[in-house]
C-alpha cells in the first residue's frame, strides 16, 4: 500500500505483496527444475534426481499456496493459459510431475526426457512471470530471463554434484566442469543485468541493492567456487572436498540472488510528473520523478 | 461505443483529499486501502519550489497489465472500458498488484477497523468477499450502472458519476465518455494540454492530467 501515516507516498517503494514465500518458489522451484535438466544431461541416477527435484518444486509451490489470499481456490490458477505466465507455470509444473511419475514408475528414459523439457518450460515461465510484472522495473527488464535460466541451471549442476556425492561418494569430473561453465554463464548474466539496472532503468534504492549484492555475489559465490573447481583439477587429493564446497557455494549463490531479486530489488514504479502545471497566471515548470535520480 | 475516462486538472487540485474520503465512505474500504488518493509532490529546490497534487488510482487501462497476468481471469474489462475484478474467482495471488505500474491494487488478509474494534457503521458494511483478494477503484461502476438505468448521463448527472468526481471541491476531477466528442471530458481534452502517466509502458491509461490551457 502507498499510504504511510495518512500521507501518500509518491516515490518507488519496496513491494510487499510477495515475501519470502514467493521467493521460495523461485528458489526451490528453480533449483528443482535445474536439477532435473542438468541431472538428465549429466546422466545422474534418475530416481533420486526425480524425487529430489519433485520435492523441491513441490516445496516452492506449497510456499506460494501459503501466501495466496484464498488458498482453497488455488485451482483457479489454471484458468488463463492464453496470456498468464503464472497459469503456464502451473501447467508446466503439472507436466513435470506427470512425466516424473512416469519416469519413476516405468523406469524409461522417454518420460524422463519429457520431464526435462517440462522443467525447461517451468523455469522459463518463472522468468517470464517476472518480466510480465510491469509495475516492478527490476523485474520487467528482459535480461532477467537469461539470469533466471542460468541461475536455475547452475543450482541444478550444484545439486547434481551434491546428490552424486551423497549417493556414490563420487563427484564426476564432467559435472564439475559443467558447473564451472554454468558459473561463468551465470556471472556473465548477472553482470549484464546489473549493468543494465545501473544504467538508470530502476529506482535509486533498487540500484543500491544491486551494488550491495554485486561484490559478494561475484567473489564468494562465483569466483571462489570457480577457483575451487580449478584447484580440484590440479590437486586430485583434495578434489572431492573442493568440488563439494564449490557446489554448495553455487547453490547458495543462486538462492541468495533470487531472494534479493524477489524481495529487496523489487521497488515499484512510483510516479512521474513530466511537467508541473500552470498555477494562476504563472508558467509551467520542469517535471519530477521522485526516487529515480 | 463507450469509453469512460477520468480527467484530473492539476491546475485546480489543492490536495484536500476530499475525493479520497468520499471514495472511502462510498466503497467502505478498510484502513490503509485508498482506491482514490492524492499524491503530494514537491518539485525543485528552494526558493524555486512547487507543490503538485496528483489524484491517482486505477487508470482503467486500454491494455491492462493486471488483466494480462491474472491467472484466474478474475480481472476483466467491460465493453465501456472499466476494468473489473470478480471477487469469487480471484485467488489473492497479488500478481496483478505487481503488474500495475500505478500502485492501484490492494489486498487485505484480515478484516480490520479504523479504531481496532468495529464501529456500528463498519460492522454493517463488512464485505467478506473482499478479504484475501485484490481490490481497486471501480470507477463506481455500480453507481454508474444504476444511473444509466434511470437515464442519467455519466459525468453530467451526479447520480451516474463516480463519487470522487462529485465530491471534488475545486472542480478538478471530471468523468465521461471519450468516444462522445461532445462529452465534458472530450471537450476538456480538446481545449487543454494534458499527459498520461507511464504511457511509455504501453498500458493506455484512462486518467488524463491537464496541466495548461490549449495553445
Amino acid at each position: 500500500m502507498s499510504v504511510i501515516a495518512g500521507r501518500a507516498v509518491s516515490g518507488p517503494r519496496q513491494q510487499a505483496n510477495w515475501d519470502w514465500r514467493a521467493a521460495c518458489n523461485f528458489i526451490a522451484g528453480g533449483a528443482g527444475a535445474g536439477l532435473l535438466i542438468v541431472g538428465d544431461i549429466a546422466g545422474s541416477a534418475p530416481r533420486p534426481t526425480v524425487l529430489l527435484a519433485g520435492a523441491l518444486i513441490g516445496f516452492g509451490l506449497a510456499c506460494v499456496w501459503l501466501e495466496i489470499g484464498r488458498p482453497w481456490r488455488a485451482l483457479n490458477v489454471f484458468l488463463h493459459l492464453r496470456t498468464s505466465w503464472m497459469t503456464r507455470e502451473a501447467v508446466a509444473a503439472v507436466l513435470v510431475y506427470a512425466f516424473c511419475g512416469g519416469a519413476v514408475l516405468l523406469g524409461s528414459p522417454v518420460p524422463l526426457r519429457a520431464a526435462t523439457l517440462a522443467a525447461v518450460a517451468f523455469v522459463y515461465c518463472q522468468a517470464r512471470i517476472l518480466t510480465a510484472s510491469r509495475g516492478i522495473p527490476a523485474w520487467r527488464e528482459p535480461l532477467v530471463v537469461p539470469l533466471i535460466l542460468a541461475t536455475s541451471l547452475t543450482e541444478g549442476a550444484g545439486l547434481t554434484l551434491l546428490l552424486s556425492f551423497t549417493l556414490a561418494r563420487a563427484v564426476p569430473a564432467s559435472a564439475a566442469w559443467m558447473l564451472f561453465g554454468l558459473l561463468a554463464a551465470r556471472w556473465l548474466s548477472w553482470r549484464l543485468y546489473a549493468a543494465r539496472l545501473n544504467s538508470g532503468t530502476v529506482p535509486v534504492k533498487a540500484r543500491a541493492v544491486v551494488d550491495a549484492l554485486d561484490r559478494p555475489l561475484s567473489l564468494a559465490f562465483h569466483g571462489l567456487p570457480a577457483a575451487l573447481i580449478l584447484a580440484a583439477a590440479v590437486l586430485p587429493e583434495a578434489a572431492g572436498a573442493a568440488v563439494l564446497a564449490a557446489a554448495l557455494l553455487a547453490v547458495a549463490g543462486g538462492w541468495l540472488l533470487k531472494s534479493r531479486l524477489v524481495t529487496r530489488m523489487a521497488f515499484t514504479q512510483g510516479v512521474v510528473l513530466p511537467i508541473t502545471p500552470v498555477r494562476g497566471g504563472g508558467l509551467s515548470g520542469p517535471g519530477a520523478r521522485p526516487g529515480w535520480q | 461505443m463507450t469509453r469512460y475516462a477520468m480527467i484530473a486538472d492539476l491546475r485546480r487540485c489543492v490536495g484536500c483529499q476530499t475525493c479520497t474520503a468520499a471514495c472511502k465512505e462510498a466503497n467502505a474500504t478498510p484502513p490503509g486501502v485508498q482506491w482514490r488518493r492524492v499524491l503530494d509532490i514537491e518539485v525543485g529546490e528552494y526558493p524555486a519550489v512547487r507543490r503538485v497534487f496528483i489524484p491517482t488510482g486505477c487508470q482503467h487501462c486500454d491494455q491492462p497489465p493486471c488483466m494480462e497476468v491474472c491467472p484466474t481471469r478474475a480481472t476483466g474489462k467491460r465493453a465501456d472500458g472499466i476494468v473489473t475484478i470478480d471477487y469469487e474467482l480471484c485467488i489473492g495471488c497479488s500478481y496483478c498488484a505487481l503488474a500495475c505500474p500505478y500502485d492501484a491494487r490492494f489486498k487485505v488478509d484480515t478484516v480490520e477497523f479504523a479504531y481496532g474494534v468495529a464501529l456500528d457503521s463498519e460492522q454493517a458494511r463488512i464485505d467478506e468477499k473482499r478479504v484475501g483478494v485484490a481490490t481497486k477503484c471501480t470507477f463506481c461502476a455500480d453507481r454508474l450502472d444504476a444511473g444509466l438505468a434511470t437515464g442519467k448521463v455519466p459525468g453530467v448527472d451526479p447520480e451516474a458519476t463516480p463519487v470522487c468526481v462529485n465530491s471534488c471541491i475545486a472542480g478538478a476531477l471530471h468523468f465521461g465518455d471519450l468516444d462522445d466528442p461532445e462529452s465534458p471530458v472530450s471537450l476538456l481534452l480538446a481545449s487543454n494540454e494534458w499527459f498520461r502517466m507511464h504511457e511509455e509502458l504501453g498500458t493506455g491509461p484512462n486518467i488524463y492530467y491537464l496541466w495548461d490551457k490549449g495553445r
